[in-house]
């Protein structure tokens, strides 16, 4: 039994995930277990193919383990169906990807307000502009996604992910798709958001620098957990 | 989650997919289908209503309430105050004296203001030149019928007897608007004043008459009229309408309605095609919107729901759009329409706007709602692996809520479910024909790939590329070249069949009476004077005493026309073999020399009587009675103006009764003369001239074909732009395709030669199959519901191969004309 579990927010008991390919069965993930407590950060890290974005995608409850299951403040995403899953994310996950993935017909404040409307949130507006303001984006409220750079893509990705206080936020090589210089600016501040929220950061990447900004980083190998 | 914000969101992301051009095609597709839909809504509509009206001149009158007592003064009250026009009329049969001669005479007195609609026209002597003439009769004063002058041996001004009331014989009869279709049941008109009745005496209480009141106005208030005169009526009274004025006519605007229906529904189909293309790119433009909705948390019915509220505002916004341009389209169309002066056409109708309007969203939710909703089931995962997306809907979720689409129209588009259940099973067999094929011919084009250089080899893999978008790509243009080829080819062919079932030299004039000796001498008269006659039919009058035993009362039937033809005398004939007019529906034509007493019974007359099939008919005939079982069911093409009976008898049964006999030739306008000689030669021979009829119904059916040929030209052009906005769906991927192909090098030319064989390719497929389905459809239509002969037009095919490869050869081409003169990497941004 993992330690900590009363007071994880996101829970892997004995996590397997096994898709068909033609060679046969391949499994991705195998037989995986840890916890992180609530409000720490931690870096999934390991070669490409490994499992990295499989084991995000099971954690987030974005795709289904073939064994073993997922909690997330302790309730087992494997019980509820994929509206009841969508139920969980909106009331406690956030997300940032690799490529942004913003909507592109959505001006900057559209994008983030966008969860905030879905949730039914009123102040929708005031929290957008206070966010955004936050990422420093005050002057690309009406801006496109394709009128912005794109660090600036992925600081509105940022605001979206923070803006409606999600426990726990999942982050998919958040600074993949950027230089050094920008994607450091884009760490500090998505670490800095995380620290004043406590937000709990699961952090997918291949970059040690960033991982390095996480409390613990967990190694993946061919599927399986490195000690 | 809340659903309070989702209008909001989608109002949102409509605009936003208005701005980008996500949804130029889909929106375009609606617009043009509705404008389509309501252009030619509001012009069948009026149409319809301009040829009711016409039709309202054989009847006199818009609506008449027909009873055999007199009409109550409450209905012209209530017509009175609806703004609505009357007048009165009552027919009855009389004994017309002259001097010691005497002559029975269907007289019809007739009130001030008749007709309402159409025009009596008189003539100076019997066969003259017509003209219109004004008013009705002066009291005192008839007009008489020329075979009731030539029976009664007089002239016009001559003195008459009616009853007790002397009259004078103002003018000689030509031709009255209502006159009644029964020709051979009657005797020559005369009409008279109304006034003068009462000095007849001929009328009492419980004479058998039949009374009417006509209506006429405007179309809104003879409908109010109808809907509120309905709840009125006596149980004696009838109400009619132009469809009830006679059979020629009711056949003639059954089948306008159903021509142009079928002009409606060809349009609805072509844009419910476009539909399912447009709403199949559109799912696919927001999958990854979708999956991060997901990912944010948005439940699957709350994204379905998103974006099918954003189809539905579409669907409003561009329905309207679309019903303003078919408003416009049909304005256009009317003033092209020489025939139906835009004066004489009522206003077209709100209901239409709204028809059109909700005709719009019920075929973009029939054809649209599979692939949209298919959005709801795209997993979140897709966020992080875009390999994966939501399974797309199958054919029969498609192919089932677009056929309950066309369904739920039927009843308004073609206004014929049995017609709209043939096109829709052609349709979607030829659906499945043409996917089957296409399959087919896909994988069989793999193995030709070696045999050319790389223009040839990428163009049939291109084919082969598109897999199941390509099956799609040219089922769809298959299908909208069928409707297509059917809207050209089969409105020519079947309208050319139709008019030729009545053809120019139809019979236009009738002699009866002719006694048995005459028939010899009356042929070769005939026959000295260039004028061929029909053959020849024996006639004998007889009462019909009983169907199955049960004896025929007028009273037992509520129906007018039942009482009518249980109350009057029958025409029996008989012949050896079957006419060629005549179609037996039930039981079998006797054999010949069969002895076994049996009868033929016209099947419409017999559903109006309750005959059936084995039902023993009892007719008195003199003093005999005549009994035999009915054998056999005919249907008889009454517009091919030929002598026909309800009733037919085996040869041998009626051989001891007097018999007269019938024949009809057609006498060409310049041929009048002839029937002075031929009543001078055969004083006992009638003559009856149905040449004023017979254009009567010419003219409905030319205004019908002119009106179908104009609707089904606004449907073509209109199909063809549908057709291109369909094939812009697949050139998304075209345009990757050739950026990523000038990206490795290729040229301009090898590019578009690649393409042009796919299309090609495509596009002779396409036509192949479309062309089978169209024909496969016509012969269907022909033989089952316009009931005429289908003769395969030689042009279908050439015409079919040509269409499908020019429609996919421009449309695709005209899509990728930007692509290949733009620099490959600006292509390939857009286009991912």
């Amino acid at each position: 039994m993992p330690e900590r579990i009363e007071r994880s927010t996101v829970t892997a008991e004995n996590l397997g995930k096994t898709v068909a390919s033609p060679e046969g069965p391949l499994t991705i993930i195998d037989d995986i277990s840890f916890s992180i407590a609530a409000g720490e950060a931690v870096a999934i890290v390991g070669v490409s193919g490994s499992g990295k974005s499989t084991l995000l995608s099971l954690l987030a409850g974005l795709d289904l383990p073939s064994r073993g299951r997922v909690l997330l403040d302790g309730e087992d995403i494997g019980r509820h169906d994929e509206d009841g899953r969508a139920r969980l994310r909106a009331a406690a996950v956030g997300f940032i990807f690799q490529n942004f993935q913003l909507l592109p017909g959505f001006t900057a404040r559209e994008n983030v307000m966008l969860p905030l409307e879905l949730r039914g949130q009123g102040d929708a507006g005031a929290i957008t502009d206070r966010v955004l303001a936050r990422v420093g984006l005050r002057q690309r409220l009406r801006h496109y996604p394709n009128q912005l750079s794109g660090g600036e893509q992925q600081r509105v990705a940022i605001a979206r992910a923070f803006a409606p206080s999600p426990r726990i936020l999942f982050a998919d090589e958040p600074t993949g798709n950027l230089d050094r210089h920008t994607g450091g600016l884009v760490a500090d501040l998505l670490f800095d958001l995380r620290r004043e929220a406590g937000t709990t950061l699961v952090l997918v990447t291949h970059d040690e620098i960033l991982a390095g900004y996480c409390d613990r980083v967990l190694t993946l190998d061919n599927g399986r957990l490195r000690s | 989650m809340s659903a309070a914000n989702l209008p909001v969101l989608a109002w949102r992301q409509l605009r936003r997919d208005l701005k980008s051009g996500r949804l130029t095609v889909i929106g375009g597709a609606v617009l043009l289908a509705v404008a389509a839909l309501s252009a030619v809504g509001f012009f069948v509509a009026r149409v319809e209503q301009a040829l009711a009206r016409q039709g309202a001149t054989l009847l006199a009158a818009d609506r008449v309430i027909e009873s055999p007592y007199p009409i109550a003064d409450d209905h012209v009250v209530f017509a009175t105050a609806l703004g609505l026009r009357t007048a009165r009329t009552v027919a009855f049969r009389s004994v017309v004296a002259h001097g010691e001669r005497l002559e029975l005479a269907e007289v019809k007195a007739v009130g001030a203001g008749y007709p309402l609609r159409g025009e009596v026209q008189t003539a100076d002597r019997p066969y003259a030149p017509a003209m219109v003439s004004g008013g009705v009769p002066d009291p005192g004063t008839v007009w008489a019928e020329g075979r009731l002058l030539q029976a009664l041996s007089i002239a016009s001004a001559d003195a008459i007897t009616l009853g007790a009331q002397p009259l004078t014989v103002a003018r000689v009869l030509a031709h009255e608007p209502d006159r009644g279709g029964e020709f051979f049941a009657i005797a020559p008109r005369l009409l008279m004043n109304l006034d003068d009745v009462p000095a007849t005496g001929l009328l009492l209480p419980g004479s058998r008459a039949t009374h009417r009141l006509l209506v006429a106005g405007d179309t809104a208030s003879v409908e109010a009229f109808a809907t509120g005169i309905a709840g009125r009526l006596g149980r004696h009274e009838k109400l009619l309408a132009a469809a009830d004025a006679r059979p020629e006519l009711r056949v003639a605007l059954e089948r306008a309605g159903q021509y142009l229906g079928l002009a409606a529904l060809t349009a609805v189909m072509l844009a419910g095609m476009a539909m399912v293309l447009a709403a199949r790119q559109f799912a696919e433009r927001h999958v990854d919107t979708a999956a991060i909705l997901r990912c944010l948390g948005a439940r699957q019915r709350l994204v379905a729901a998103l974006f099918t509220i954003e189809m539905l505002m579409l669907g409003t916004v561009t329905s309207a759009i679309g019903c303003g341009a078919g408003y416009l389209a049909h304005m256009a169309l009317i003033g092209l329409f020489a025939e139906l002066p835009a004066t004489t056409l009522p206003p077209p109708a709100i209901g239409t706007v709204l028809t059109a309007i909700g005709a719009g969203l019920i075929v973009l939710i029939g054809f649209a709602t599979a692939p949209i909703l298919a959005l709801g089931r795209v997993p979140p995962l897709r966020v992080l692996r875009r390999d994966t997306g939501p399974r797309p809907p199958t054919v029969l979720a498609i192919g089932g809520l677009a056929i309950a689409a066309i369904l739920v129209l039927a009843p308004w588009s073609s206004g014929d479910r049995r017609m709209t259940a043939y096109v829709l099973v052609c349709t979607f067999v030829t659906c499945l024909i043409l996917a089957a094929t296409a399959t087919l011919v896909i994988r069989s084009l793999r193995s030709l790939r070696g045999a050319g250089g790389a223009a040839w080899r990428f163009g049939l893999a291109g084919l082969a590329r598109r897999g199941k978008a390509g099956v799609a790509q040219i089922t769809a243009l298959g299908v909208a070249l069928m409707v297509m080829l059917l809207a050209a080819l089969t409105r020519t062919d079947l309208l050319t069949a139709w008019r030729a079932s009545i053809p120019e030299r139809a019979p236009n004039v009738f002699l009866i009476n002719v006694a048995g000796g005459d028939t010899d001498r009356l042929r070769a008269f005939l026959r000295g004077r260039g004028a061929v006659a029909a053959d020849l039919y024996p006639m004998v009058r007889g009462r019909l005493l009983a169907i199955a035993g049960r004896d025929l009362r007028p009273e037992d039937y509520a129906d007018a026309r039942a009482r009518r033809l249980a109350d009057r005398e029958f025409n029996l004939s008989w012949a050896q073999d079957l006419q060629a007019d005549n179609r037996i529906r039930a039981g079998r034509w006797w054999l010949a020399g069969a002895s076994r007493p049996q009868f033929s019974v016209e099947a419409g007359i017999a559903g109006t009587l309750g005959m059936k099939l084995g039902d023993e008919l009892r007719f008195r005939i003199g003093d005999a009675t005549v009994a035999a079982p009915i054998t056999s069911l005919r249907e008889v093409d009454w517009s091919s103006f030929n002598a026909n009976f309800f009733v037919l008898a085996v040869p041998g049964l009626l051989d001891e009764f007097q018999a007269t006999w019938i024949t009809s030739f057609h006498l060409p306008a310049t041929g009048k003369p002839l029937l002075n000689e031929l009543t001078r030669e055969f004083p006992s021979v009638t003559v009856i001239d149905i040449e004023a009829l017979m254009s009567h119904v010419r003219g409905v059916i030319d205004r019908v074909t002119a009106a179908v040929g104009r609707v089904f030209a606004f449907t073509l052009a209109a199909s063809l732009l549908v057709i291109f906005a369909a094939l812009q769906t697949t050139n998304d991927e075209r345009r990757r395709e050739a950026a990523m192909l000038k990206t490795l090098g290729a040229q301009r030319r090898t590019i578009l030669a690649g393409m042009a064989v796919e299309l090609v390719a495509a596009g002779l497929v396409s036509g192949l199959l479309a062309g089978a389905g169209a024909a496969a459809t016509s012969w269907l239509l022909a033989g089952q519901i316009f009931r005429i002969a289908y003769h395969p037009n030689p042009w279908l095919w050439p015409v079919a191969l040509a269409a499908g490869v020019v429609a996919m050869v421009i449309a695709g081409l005209a899509g990728l004309r930007g692509t290949v003169n733009t620099p490959p990497a600006i292509a390939l941004r857009q286009t991912t």
